[in-house]
């Protein structure tokens, strides 16, 4: 497999695609098929002599007005109407508003930016990444370098001790997701993308299945609290073994995986009862001392001598006395999970309630690790909560030197946030369930092939952020917060030019492709 | 080691139909294919549904989960979903349709809110919502609280301490304050969840809601706040767990009320020193608990009467937490912190107990306003959610109540009220938990133990983009979640 990857279009898997807008089609339509003739984004198509339902999901809105083919104005008999898809106020939270999980959707349909006026870099939770932003520089024509002399790779081992130079090819890998907490295919979907990437994907805690044996090299293990699935020779088999103090949405609570889940393949793999929930306790319980987190760095280091070590915690208010000691432990990356961060189960009160955002822990840390001298020899990771390629290069210019993401994969797989993975026979749109019947709408191929598709859309956006900002590599951004802006801080500077494009975020983005090939190829797709 | 603490909560479910937050719309043109019968619903909706006459209200609705199966699947494209008017009108700002509806299904099942995803909120928001709590990593106490490995207890008790002690006939005797010197331990009383219940607004329920929340107080070992005249001999059994609320003036009518009680509650004055001493010559071994507002002069007013030689103090903010009487009022979390940090400056604060209530809306401010310096909080509006309310409040101007909250047996709304409790216990408990405390008694005033909003924005962003626009307050930006 060559690298990057290669794009292929990955439509939905549902009949009726969801979009930001919809076309109604009266019933003075004559069937005419003139916009169908006129519409490039292939919303509307013509069958023999009748018209099929529109593929409104393409359609760009109201700012398709200018056009000349704006079908609404077109049309001769005024039969067309527009309105923004009612759907959409069933779908959207703060962190996730609606148009954060379409144009998700369509990066991973299309491996581009959206092209219609979807937001894509923030959501609307008032704080955090989604009051940040980058501090571009007008818009140039000639770059100082070329896309493909840019390097999005981090190093993973920066301990310089005997162990191997393990590294990721983008800055970010796949979180812990549990056999138990989601299917067999997700699991699969997502190894086989951070194959193609050159980056991990992570077991969790719950065993590690056979079929993911053919991903070792891009998987990483976890050893968590409750030990389920925990064997000599599942460590001996990775390049990075995970030890998960804490999760960022119940920090402090341990694991949780209700009882309809526990299938009689869940329960083996964790050699438990099938149909009985379990819980991971908290803490470990041969863990009460940084001493005893040494113990269980150097028997993880003993067991298997060739692996990296990364320890994953939670952000407590002493956040940064706790990433100092995983040093002296041994660990080579520390991840933090902060208190926005994915479950497949959690208290409503911890996930809101318990530890600090991440947008808090990365600076803290950073300039701890700074101030004790061993920044450069700790990979800093960083997860919970972050959505978008923009939020991966606030993270970084924050001090992180790389990210951890779990529920964009998931919206990738089409992932609607109905937050009932915890119930019954768990997803219904086959991505966090083990039922076998509902797991099978999910097939491997296409749900990998929607994850690299948005890793590359990614990656593309981390490329040109670098580009405007004069950086060769994704490692020069780390901590450089001068490259950011907090919209509660900096009111002066909002007003200036060098970075109102990035506000406006209209059509006018650096990174929006609107290439006629590309409208074209998608219009033949679309008519297929 | 007190006994271990346990509530029963069971299923009761509502008496009506709960709104959902999402309606299912069906346009025309239906193919009767019935696919989002037979092959979309994992949820089996659409065979459950049904019609309820009474509240015109189709089950579709409310067993519906949200995952759009049916609506992307339907051959017809006639399916869509909305927002249900009838739940996002419910309550106000403060009071939002999910507080309302969170506590409604707590107090149906009695297990915590647990779902998965993460956390769909704002980043933060006023009042509760500018603080987070602490974990511990690492190194920490407790062996997981939690799942009962580890008892966690959620006792209180509520009641003068004395700081010192003088022997009667030695030396400073003479200046003991007149009610201790009559006294050798003060009484004080014990609640196993620091959570009492007050008096609820809006309009005198009948003794059917009372008895029900009555024999919940009693049985959560908790105590409830009650007005002297409707202390009915109904209510005999549960006297042990009633604060009678004395009416100004004389106290002679509340002398047998006063007699059983272990705490009366006064209402705060200038002479409220002689009421308690009064209360005290009829039952010496009473805690007097006074009722006072939460205004900009509370934080004197506790300063002098701890000096006085109050026991309890229970300080009510309005009913969406902020200060009372003031021009600018202040959130009661920051009040709660003021005016503990002036009694710890004082060397005061152990001397009594504070009970602060208004605002408290769901498990998580019970722990917060702890957090702050609380020695326990009250709560009213929430019971009435318990019993199916949903805060329209046409009965404050004498309208009949609409989901009939006083046409209920008192046992449906103490089980109701019960399993409320227990749902609040259980957060609590992952709050405790997840700090690593055993003792909820430890949480008060911990603030090293919590992350303020302001505070922790100062340290980190302040240091890295300077000056905030507007000091301390994060910028208001309307939420624009597409209603275009």
């Amino acid at each position: 497999m060559s690298f990057p990857p290669e794009i292929r279009r990955m439509p939905s898997r549902f009949r009726n695609p969801l979009g930001k807008y919809k076309i109604h089609r009266g019933s003075a339509c004559l069937h005419c098929g003139l916009c169908a003739d006129v519409c490039p984004r292939g919303v509307h198509r013509r069958l023999g002599k009748k018209m099929l339902l529109p593929k409104d999901e393409w359609c760009i809105g109201p700012s398709c007005q200018e056009n000349e083919y704006y079908c609404i104005s077109r049309c001769p008999q005024g039969a067309l109407r527009m309105a923004v898809n009612p759907n959409l106020q069933a779908l959207t939270d703060y962190r996730w508003p609606a148009d954060l999980l379409l144009s998700t959707w369509q990066q991973a349909e299309t491996g581009k930016i959206p092209y219609a006026d979807l937001e894509y870099r923030v959501g609307h939770s008032g704080g955090g990444f989604d009051r940040l932003r980058l501090r571009l520089p007008e818009r140039r024509t000639n770059f100082f370098y070329q896309e493909g002399e840019i390097s999005t790779a981090i190093p993973l081992n920066r301990r310089g001790d005997e162990r191997p130079q393990v590294g990721v090819g983008v800055p970010f890998y796949g979180g812990g997701m549990s056999f138990g907490s989601v299917s067999i295919n997700t699991m699969l979907a997502r190894a086989k993308a951070s194959k193609a990437w050159d980056t991990f994907t992570c077991t969790g805690e719950g065993g590690y299945p056979e079929p993911l044996q053919r991903y070792d090299d891009h998987m990483i293990t976890q050893v968590a609290t409750g030990l389920f699935g925990v064997r000599e020779e599942t460590i001996q088999r990775v390049r990075v073994v995970e030890f998960k103090y804490a999760q960022g949405a119940k920090p402090g609570l341990g694991g949780h995986l209700l009882g309809d889940k526990v299938t009689p393949a869940v329960a083996r793999m964790r050699e438990a009862v099938a149909g009985s929930a379990l819980f991971s306790p908290f803490p470990f319980h041969s863990v009460y001392s940084v001493e005893d987190h040494k113990k269980h760095v150097d028997w993880i280091k003993e067991v298997n001598p060739h692996c990296l070590v990364s320890v994953k915690v939670s952000t407590p208010t002493d956040v940064d006395m706790v990433a100092v000691g995983s040093y002296y432990a041994g660990a080579h990356v520390i991840h933090l999970d902060g208190s926005y961060g994915g479950t497949g189960a959690a208290p409503d009160i911890a996930k809101k309630n318990i530890a600090m955002p991440i947008e808090y822990a990365i600076p803290k840390v950073h300039r701890f690790l700074l101030e004790e001298g061993i920044r450069d020899q700790m990979t800093f990771i960083a997860s919970g909560g972050i959505r978008t390629a923009y939020d991966i290069a606030k993270a970084i210019a924050l001090g992180a030197d790389g990210v951890v993401v779990g529920t964009a994969d998931l919206v990738a797989l089409e992932c609607i946030r109905c937050r009932n993975c915890e119930s019954g026979r768990g997803c219904p749109r086959g991505i966090a369930t083990t039922d076998p019947e509902i797991s099978n709408l999910l097939d491997v191929e296409w749900g990998a092939q929607r994850i690299i598709n948005l890793y590359a859309s990614w990656r593309d956006q981390l490329v040109t952020i670098l580009q405007l900002l004069g950086m060769k590599s994704i490692r020069e951004l780390v901590g450089r917060t001068d490259c950011l802006v907090h919209l509660d801080y900096h009111r002066g500077e909002l007003e200036s030019d060098d970075i109102k494009p990035l506000l406006t975020g209209g059509n006018d983005d650096p990174h929006r492709a609107w290439h006629p090939e590309q409208d074209d190829a998608m219009r033949l797709a679309a008519n297929r | 080691m007190p006994k271990k603490y346990h509530l029963n909560p069971k299923p009761v479910p509502p008496r009506r139909v709960p709104p959902g937050p999402f309606g299912i719309i069906e346009g025309d043109g239906c193919l009767n294919c019935a696919n989002c019968v037979k092959k979309f619903c994992v949820y089996s909706v659409y065979r459950k549904r049904g019609y309820d006459q009474q509240q015109m209200f189709d089950t579709a609705d409310s067993l519906c989960k949200n995952c759009f199966r049916c609506v992307q699947g339907c051959y017809g494209r006639i399916l869509s979903k909305s927002r249900n008017p009838e739940f996002w009108t419910m309550g106000d700002d403060y009071w939002t349709p999910e507080i309302i509806a969170t506590n409604q299904t707590q107090a149906e099942t009695g297990k915590i809110p647990v779902s998965g995803g993460g956390y769909g909120g704002p980043f933060a928001g006023p009042g509760f919502d500018s603080m987070w709590t602490d974990m511990s990593e690492i190194v920490r106490p407790t062996r997981d609280g939690i799942h009962g490995r580890e008892y966690i207890s959620t006792t209180v008790e509520l009641g003068r301490i004395l700081q010192t002690m003088i022997h009667p006939a030695g030396p400073g005797a003479a200046q003991l304050s007149p009610i201790l010197s009559e006294m050798t331990f003060p009484p004080r009383v014990e609640a196993s969840i620091p959570l009492i219940f007050d008096l609820l607004p809006f309009r005198a329920f009948n003794s059917a809601v009372r008895l029900a929340l009555a024999k919940a107080a009693f049985e959560a070992n908790t105590l409830m706040i009650i007005r002297v005249e409707d202390l009915t001999d109904e209510f005999l059994p549960f006297a042990t767990h009633l604060v009678p609320f004395l009416p100004g003036g004389t106290l002679e009518g509340s002398i047998p009320a006063i007699r059983r009680a272990r705490m009366v509650q006064v209402s705060f004055s200038e002479s409220v020193m002689e009421t308690v001493r009064e209360v005290k010559k009829i039952n010496p071994g009473a805690v007097v608990c006074l009722r006072l507002p939460l205004t900009p002069r509370t934080e004197e007013e506790v300063e002098s009467l701890a000096r006085a030689g109050a026991e309890v103090l229970h300080i009510l903010a309005d009913e969406k937490g902020r200060e009372q009487n003031a021009t600018s009022p202040r959130f009661i979390k920051d009040l709660i912190r003021q005016i503990h940090l002036r009694l710890v400056r004082e060397s005061l604060r152990d001397g009594l107990s504070l009970i602060f209530g208004g605002g408290i809306a769901l498990a998580e401010h019970v722990a917060k306003a702890i957090l702050c310096g609380a020695d326990a909080v009250s709560i009213e509006r929430p019971l009435l959610f318990a019993l199916e309310c949903r805060l329209c409040k046409p009965c404050a101007d004498g309208i009949t109540c609409p989901v009939e909250v006083e046409n209920i047996d008192p046992e449906w709304g103490r089980q109701r009220v019960v399993n409320m409790m227990a749902a609040w216990h259980g957060q609590l408990l992952e709050v405790l938990g997840a700090m690593g405390l055993r003792d909820v008694r430890r949480l008060r005033g911990e603030a090293g133990r919590a992350i303020f909003l302001e505070e922790i924005e100062k340290e980190t962003f302040g240091s890295i983009f300077g000056q905030p626009v507007q000091e301390g307050k994060p910028q208001e930006e309307s939420i624009h979640v597409l209603s275009s």
